[in-house]
């Protein structure tokens, strides 16, 4: 029993990284971006080409990979993102819904079917472990993929208190139009949050591909965990994304100790007690759905 | 040469012709007050002079430079700074961020946090406070000073004593006497007659979208500004 909660802790890890990005961009832009798991999937097909074609080890095809996934960022926000935020709320939703499609298939174009890892390309990295006092083994690529997820959410929220950058984008998603009166580029603003919010993608990306199989249309399954951690902790905090994807694997992982078929049972019946939970403190659905206004 | 000059400015609020055909100059250091009923167009203006309503004809100068066409983020950087009505605080950040935000642009002047808060001293316990918690006196001190943090040539100030207490005005009228003094150029919109006459240098009278009077307010009678206020004997006042 504690090693199935200490390895769905690890797990958690992987989901608040992924889910950093994601509720990143819904608290600064006000975007739910349905193409983050397809993003994260991108990135991890970039690093897999870059290792079986050039030979660079993926710790290293991160330098290439992240300020790859930034610059994809800006252009998103530019043709895309921006555009749709400026013809309503739901706009931006249809429009990442339907990037995550073309990501999804121009992958399985290029790709196929096979289901592969950045696995093969970190040596004995990815079947490494470390003993823990009660004979529980840690593999050390979900420690690290842990370790990393804190210092990203940590980084975040310190870059969005302490730095003027951070201070603008704040700025912008709590009132463009004053953000503009006082010096600030709402675009300029936005473009940043989006890059910063897509090298996180890229980091997931990595963490996915180290710590296990993708494929083409894994996307899909990436994002809806990354939606419930960020739904269970609540947007908007560090510790409450990062509590959100422990207990969220945890679940998942105590429900795959019950029967073989428990695993994602388990976590979406979590998410939706804890959506129920919320709904209800904040005094009935109507309630809830309006709190922001 | 005018520090601010509005040539035949037009603006719309979709169908509503809200400012017509305005034409105003601004001398370097001047203090000029703005009045006119509500819906008379005084906040149109003054949201278009910052660059945050885009004209439908017409130009603005700044210096001599022409700006009608330049974004609100860069006329900031350029001297103009609006304190908009309702003081639009960022509420979930603390009075120095807001205060810090002001600094953006990256103008170069006199102004920090500590020349704000020596300004408005009523800010000084409340450095660290969430804007949102502050009373309407001290919103009204941070969002001034958010303006200043820019350090403006142009100070565009719309409605600053709206909802605050009698005394609460009386202390920030106190505070931006020196301002006033200072060499800023100031374009006030403000709804006490009495107050406005005794801030500024000159009167502008707004009325349906058009100045219908303007004048020193040495020797401009009240009754006058009151006639024009409210368009009565319009002829007459716009004679």
């Amino acid at each position: 029993m504690i090693n199935t909660i200490v390895q769905g802790i690890l797990l958690g890890g992987y989901y608040a990284l992924i889910a950093a990005g994601l509720s990143f961009m819904f608290s600064v832009m006000r975007i739910i971006n349905l193409a983050h798991g397809s993003l994260a999937v991108l990135a991890a097909y970039g690093l897999l080409v870059l290792a079986q074609t050039y030979g660079i080890s993926p710790f290293l095809g991160l330098l290439i990979v992240l300020p790859a996934m930034a610059v994809l960022g800006l252009i998103l926000q530019r043709l895309v993102l921006d555009r749709a935020m400026r013809a309503g709320q739901l706009v931006p939703i249809l429009a990442t819904f339907g990037l995550a499609i073309v990501i999804d298939n121009t992958l399985f174009e290029f790709f196929g079917a096979n289901t592969r890892s950045l696995g093969n390309f970190i040596g004995a990295l990815a079947y490494d472990s470390i003993e823990l006092p009660g004979k529980i083994y840690v593999g050390k690529v979900a420690v690290g993929v842990f370790v990393l997820a804190v210092i990203v959410l940590v980084g975040l929220q310190l870059f969005l208190s302490f730095t003027r950058y951070g201070r603008a984008i704040r700025a912008t998603a709590e009132d463009p139009d004053t953000a503009g009166l006082v010096g600030i580029n709402a675009r300029t603003a936005n473009a940043v949050a989006s890059a910063i919010a897509l090298a996180t993608v890229g980091l997931a990306g990595a963490a996915l591909g180290m710590r296990v199989t993708f494929t083409a249309y894994s996307g899909a399954e990436q994002l809806l965990f990354a939606f419930e951690a960020a739904v269970i902790g609540g947007t908007g905090s560090i510790w409450g994304t990062l509590i959100g994807g422990i207990v969220l694997a945890v679940a998942q992982s105590i429900g795959a100790t019950v029967s073989p078929q428990g695993f994602l049972p388990a976590g979406h019946a979590i998410f939706f007690v804890v959506l129920l939970v919320r709904i209800w403190l904040a005094g009935g659905l109507g309630a809830f759905l309006t709190r922001r206004a | 040469m005018s520090a601010l000059s509005i040539r035949n400015l037009n603006l719309h609020h979709g169908l509503l012709h809200a400012v017509r055909d305005v034409s105003l100059e601004i001398a370097s250091g001047e203090v000029v007050t703005l009045v006119g009923a509500n819906g008379a167009g005084k906040t149109t203006l003054l949201r278009a002079i910052a660059g945050a309503h885009p004209p439908s004809s017409g130009a603005m100068m700044l210096d001599g430079k022409d700006i009608t066409t330049i974004p609100a983020h860069r006329r900031v950087g350029m001297g103009v700074a609006l304190v908009p009505e309702g003081r639009r605080l960022f509420t979930q950040m603390s009075v120095e961020e807001n205060l810090e935000l002001g600094r953006m642009s990256g103008r170069p002047g006199p102004w920090t946090i500590d020349k704000v808060i020596e300004t408005f001293p009523n800010l000084d316990a409340r450095r660290k406070a969430r804007a949102g918690t502050l009373s309407g006196g001290e919103q009204q001190a941070t969002a001034i000073g958010r303006a200043l943090m820019s350090n403006p040539s142009v100070l565009l100030l719309d409605e600053v004593s709206l909802g605050l207490s009698p005394i609460a005005v009386e202390r920030l009228y106190d505070s931006l006497g020196a301002l006033m003094k200072s060499g800023t150029t100031i374009l006030l919109v403000e709804q006490d007659l009495t107050r406005a006459m005794r801030a500024a240098s000159r009167v502008v009278c707004m009325l349906e979208g058009r100045i219908v009077l303007e004048g020193a307010t040495t020797n401009l009678p009240r009754e006058k500004v009151t006639e024009a206020y409210f368009g009565l004997n319009r002829e007459r006042a716009m004679a």
